[in-house]
């Protein structure tokens, strides 16, 4: 997959000094679904912000499909579609004539067929005619999408599209996306829930204070990363660990009833045939073993806690 | 040049105006029948001719301008304050638009919505004095420059109002007091010399009296002198707003 968005040594520097963008390099592929993740402040709506032409460059240079997005902002603009964070419309519009208005304003002749069509694919049909004051939060959240895809974009930002929604509209909202990549549309979601990204990318970004810390397949990325733990839950509590199993990276709750030992799944010897056959000659009956996998979440913190020392 | 998106916030904008079509309608209307009423026939009946003119009539252009530079700041300032204030604008930030598009599709509606209040202003006028309008091309001409740089005004305000406060400020404070002193009611030269002279600093004076002179033949400065004011001040706005979107003044952080 070729390179859609390319972002080369992107710099934003705000008036009052803030450098909210420090040196950004980044290649989103086409077609795919980019999660940016990162905590509050971190840059992510900055960027996108300076993708769509919201706020301009300091320093650096992007191009989508190939051009420059200031130098051929006309083009470039065509190809994007923007989801905002915050819920801005109109109220006192109709549905319909919000998203008209979007499709007229990028340049798009009139199509109530396609218009049709993405207030079905975003379950708003029914609303076409509704005032936008009367609809619900989701559904206003929805309108924003549809006016974002009213002019057939190509690639599609989404910034934190579902935060404050609700579990059940948060698993619509990703199987909309998930329906908006089958259709071929690049989607670059920003987000700070990781069970989002978890959920929905292709690939991560991870941004913090201004920097991609790392951009990696998301299996990749958990299978790289990741480290699983057993929990060994012992018939009889004991009040520290043995000393047959110092050799072992274990942790012992206060109880004395478990055992937790944490190894890379990636490593050739993870060492719990060993562990077994050494609690058996230590002489600890278990109860129950468990395994755990780290979440996307732990690696998150521990990149961003690395970053930040 | 994006026709498409000119039309689009063109039709938007209008679709504002028709929404509150009765409002839109009625408001001017009874203000200006009010007018006629306590100007034209109670004071206006104690009042000899000005110029040679009835005084209900004589006031008729002054109460056009009136209200066509009073609704053209008003349109078009709410047309791009209000998206600012709901935060919509991002979507013409990042939409392949320039300058010149968004300013033709606000202002072009707002003056549009001045120059409708204008003509049924001018069509109430009909039904409360005898009217001729001896230059009837200049007038039309006149009264579309007027709603084009007001609204272009009103446009600056918008950009540069940052709460409701501000967007009434300057309608109120300055061009309020200029229209009410810029010869609505009654002809500069009933005024004393020194008067006279201060009132000519109003550029206000130039739109009323060149508008009066195409109702009526006479002014009180040169229809040419009108002309050039009000298409000076058109092109000031214009250059205002080509500096506010090329540097971000007040719109970009």
């Amino acid at each position: 997959m070729s390179a859609i968005v390319s972002i080369q040594s992107v710099c934003k520097t705000y008036a009052g000094g803030l450098e909210a963008l420090k040196g950004i390099n980044l290649e989103i592929k086409e077609g795919e679904i980019l999660a940016l993740l990162g905590p509050n402040g971190a840059g992510k709506t900055t960027l996108i912000s300076t993708i769509c032409g919201i706020s301009s460059l300091s320093r650096g240079k992007i191009s989508v499909g190939g051009m420059d997005i200031e130098a051929d902002y006309r083009k470039v603009r065509k190809m994007i579609g923007l989801v905002p964070q915050e819920i801005t419309l109109e109220p006192f519009e109709t549905v319909i004539n919000s998203i008209r208005f979007s499709r007229g304003l990028f340049g798009k002749p009139k199509n109530e067929a396609y218009l049709d069509q993405v207030l079905k694919t975003l379950s708003l049909f029914d609303k076409k005619h509704a005032r936008v004051i009367t609809l619900s939060g989701g559904m206003k959240r929805r309108v924003l999408i549809a006016k974002a895809l009213s002019h057939e974009p190509r690639v599609l930002f989404l910034d934190e599209p579902t935060a404050g929604v609700d579990v059940e509209l948060r698993k619509d909202m990703w199987a909309t996306v998930n329906k908006l990549k089958k259709q071929g549309v690049t989607i670059i979601l920003t987000t700070h829930y990781i069970e989002e990204a978890e959920a929905i990318a292709d690939r991560i970004a991870v941004i913090n204070g201004g920097e991609i810390l790392l951009v990696e397949d998301k299996d990749a990325l958990m299978a790289r990363m990741g480290q699983k733990k057993i929990r060994i839950d012992l018939m009889v509590s004991v009040k520290k660990i043995p000393s047959k199993l110092k050799n072992y990276d274990l942790d012992l709750t206060k109880d004395g009833k478990s055992l937790t030992y944490t190894y890379d799944t990636k490593s050739e010897r993870t060492g719990i045939t060993g562990l077994l056959n050494d609690l058996q000659a230590a002489g600890l009956q278990m109860r129950d073993v468990q395994t755990q996998q780290s979440s996307l979440e732990d690696i998150f913190v521990g990149l961003v806690q690395e970053n930040a020392k | 040049m994006n026709f498409q998106a000119i039309s689009a916030i063109y039709t938007f904008e209008m679709a504002r105006f028709f929404r509150t079509l009765l409002q839109s309608f009625l408001s001017p209307v009874l203000s200006t029948c009010l007018y006629f009423v306590v100007f034209g026939t109670a004071i206006g009946s104690r009042i000899e001719n000005v110029d040679g003119v009835d005084y209900g009539a004589f006031i008729v252009p002054g109460l056009i301008m009136l209200s066509v530079m009073t609704q053209s700041i008003a349109n078009a300032s709410f047309g791009i304050y209000f998206p600012k204030f709901i935060g919509t604008v991002y979507e013409l930030f990042s939409a392949p638009v320039n300058f010149l598009e968004i300013v033709v599709g606000y202002v072009g509606a707002a003056a549009t919505k001045s120059l409708f209040i204008g003509l049924v202003i001018l069509g109430t006028a009909f039904l409360f004095v005898d009217l001729e309008i001896q230059h009837p091309i200049a007038m039309v001409c006149l009264l579309l420059l007027t709603c084009l740089s007001f609204s272009l005004l009103g446009f600056i305000i918008g950009i540069w109002a940052a709460n409701f406060e501000q967007l009434n400020l300057v309608p109120l404070l300055v061009v309020t007091p200029l229209v009410f002193l810029g010869g609505s009611f009654y002809s500069i030269s009933m005024l004393p010399p020194i008067w006279q002279t201060v009132t000519l600093f109003n550029p206000v004076v130039y739109l009323i009296s060149g508008f009066r002179w195409a109702f009526f033949g006479q002014a009180d400065v040169s229809i040419g002198f009108s002309l050039g004011a009000i298409s000076l001040f058109t092109l000031l706005c214009m250059a205002f707003i080509w500096w506010i979107f090329k540097t971000g003044w007040r719109i970009r952080t």
